[in-house]
């Protein structure tokens, strides 16, 4: 049992009064310092939460109006670029580095009244799926210390699951959200691609990125979506919002939606339990009024493939600009430009960010980009027409999150490609720009296994309220 | 095609601006080896009159007025990260010899 009510409740209390920001402020900090075990954060961010609530509170006893997410703490992972904080991205190379400028989903947050608490750790540079690749520490599984929380987003998810805040910020380029929401047991939202800005945030794959909320309840997720979601004139990528918005109606009927299967998802290579769990979510579906069909996407199956040459390909591009002289580590005793840079890059990135800045050079350099950059995107473009082609016969898809139960500490280290493999069924939604969303569905060896949705292009209010029919009948 | 050779994976570090240790390039030599097999699955498939994706939602050109805003900040803000500067500049290595 949570200790935080839903996030428009605890507003609400703030809003007239009831409840105080600062006392919602100090439960969240308290809470982060009990858990501290798990390393699921960086650093607090104490006396900026502090002042925030007070001046909030002070705000409140002057009859002032305060936003909808009035007192409401929460948890950025770290490459949320925030006012008066570090953000390292949990990289050496950015350690020390003080944002001069703040993300616009924070000052979105923050302009209705939501307060950061503190900033979670994450695979450096967001590269990885279960933190192991921070350049700090691994952040531990809050249902098993010996397990991974997933990644990158695993500091977020392990803290909303852990109670440490109502809800965290999370990025998903090829699954970062909803793997480890999958793995801890969270709710975990990656929108369309474009529809939250983008600017502030530490960039790993540009053309896949997406920012999204990890929350304990579909409503949560709707209303920090409601939020976030938009055009931003500082990310020309950004998208119109849905007129309708993102709050979702009490009681949804699911008669009539038309929900496909992926043949490909349910396929060999997915662990018996977790099918099993998804085969029972998909029956409650059906029972409840659900059409359900079974739909192939074929190239499915290269999606990885894919990914793992546009990705480093867009990385070593976005990590281009670690030079070590306008900010970010500086190797000392350099003996010219040249060196100075190779020195600060070499001393400052971890293994995972050379070996995707390798991968990216070397399937960008000429004479292979044609082989593998174009080809990959051209197999992408295959793989977006198979997922318009089943949207024309459903309106949703329904699938596993990940394949297995989030993974032992150091069971994949020395092996990147095993590692690469987890994302096998997150990867396609980023590739093709399509909302998605994990949610729990029971558990297998007392881990938690996730449900995950899918929905055309745009279609986030309709998913996410598929996603709120389908928690109630999963609860 | 796949298979990297040790001066390869030297060649790719200099183009990256990367220094590896000897460690690193004989890890990165079989590693990256590996991943670039396992993305080669790609060359089988037909992607007969398809063009590449460079954009997933269909926009086109974003255009808006070049106007100046005052954010407030004062160089020294924005330098404040520098790790090596001058009077208001960034310092750098000499680069030509």
């Amino acid at each position: 049992m949570s200790q935080w009510k839903s996030i428009t409740e605890i507003a609400l209390n703030v809003q007239n009064g009831t409840v105080k920001a600062a006392d919602l402020v100090e439960q969240s900090l308290k809470t982060i310092e009990g858990q501290k075990q798990f390393n699921a954060i960086i650093v607090g961010l104490t006396n900026r939460a502090r002042e925030r609530a007070a001046e909030i509170d002070a705000k409140i006893a002057g009859g002032k109006s305060v936003g909808r997410l009035a007192g409401v703490p929460f948890i950025a992972k770290d490459n949320f670029l925030v006012f008066g904080a570090e953000t390292t991205a949990a990289s050496n190379i950015l350690k020390g580095f003080n944002a001069p400028y703040q993300s616009t989903s924070i000052e979105m947050l923050e302009a209705e009244g939501a307060i950061c608490v503190a900033k979670a750790n994450l695979d450096a540079f967001a590269h990885g799926s279960s933190t192991e690749n921070s350049d700090f520490f691994t952040t531990k599984n809050p249902h098993d210390e010996t397990r991974v929380p997933g990644g990158s987003s695993g500091g977020s998810a392990a803290s909303v699951v852990l109670d440490m805040a109502p809800f965290a910020l999370g990025t998903d380029t090829g699954g970062s959200i909803r793997l480890p929401a999958a793995y801890c047991g969270a709710v975990g939202y990656k929108p369309t691609y474009g529809l939250v800005s983008r600017s502030g945030v530490v960039a790993m794959a540009s053309s896949t990125d997406v920012i999204g909320p990890l929350t304990r309840t579909v409503d949560d997720a709707a209303l920090v979506l409601d939020v976030l979601a938009g055009s931003d004139a500082m990310d020309s990528t950004t998208i119109e919002r849905d007129e309708a918005g993102y709050i979702l109606n009490e009681s949804g009927s699911l008669k009539g939606s038309k929900i496909g299967i992926v043949k490909e998802y349910m396929a060999e290579g997915v662990d018996p339990e977790v099918k099993k769990l998804i085969e029972n979510a998909i029956e409650k579906l059906r029972v409840a009024g659900a059409e359900i069909t079974e739909v192939s996407l074929p190239s499915l199956s290269a999606a990885l493939a894919v990914y793992y040459i546009i990705c480093p390909a867009e990385v070593s591009s976005n990590l281009g600009r670690y030079d070590g002289k306008r900010y970010g580590f500086s190797a000392d005793d350099t003996k010219d430009l040249e060196d100075s840079y190779n020195q600060s890059r070499s001393i400052g990135f971890g293994k995972e960010a050379k070996r995707r800045i390798m991968i990216g050079t070397y399937v960008l350099s000429s004479g292979y980009y044609d082989a593998y950059y174009k080809k990959a995107q051209t197999v992408r473009t295959k793989l977006i027409n198979e997922f318009n082609t089943a949207f024309q016969q459903v309106d949703f898809l329904i699938g596993p999150t990940a394949p297995n139960i989030a993974f032992k500490i150091g069971e994949n280290v020395d092996d990147p490609l095993q590692m690469y493999l987890t994302d096998i069924l997150t990867v396609a939604a980023n590739l093709v720009g399509v909302p998605a969303i994990s949610l729990p569905a029971g558990k297998s060896q007392n881990m938690p296994v996730g449900l995950q949705l899918m929905a055309p292009q745009k279609a986030d209010r309709a998913l996410l309220q598929l996603a709120k029919n389908t928690e109630e009948l999963l609860s | 095609m796949s298979k990297l050779s040790t001066e390869d994976v030297l060649k790719l570090a200099r183009l990256a601006r990367l220094s590896l240790t000897p460690d690193e390039v004989k890890e990165f030599t079989s590693e990256l080896s590996e991943i670039l097999e396992y993305v080669q699955q790609l060359d089988s498939i037909d992607v007969d009159g398809l063009k590449p994706t460079n954009h997933v939602t269909g926009l086109t050109n974003v255009m808006r007025e070049e106007e100046i805003k005052d954010y407030g900040y004062a160089p020294e803000d924005l330098m404040a990260n520098v790790p090596q500067k001058q009077d208001k500049q960034i310092k750098v290595k000499r680069m030509i010899g």
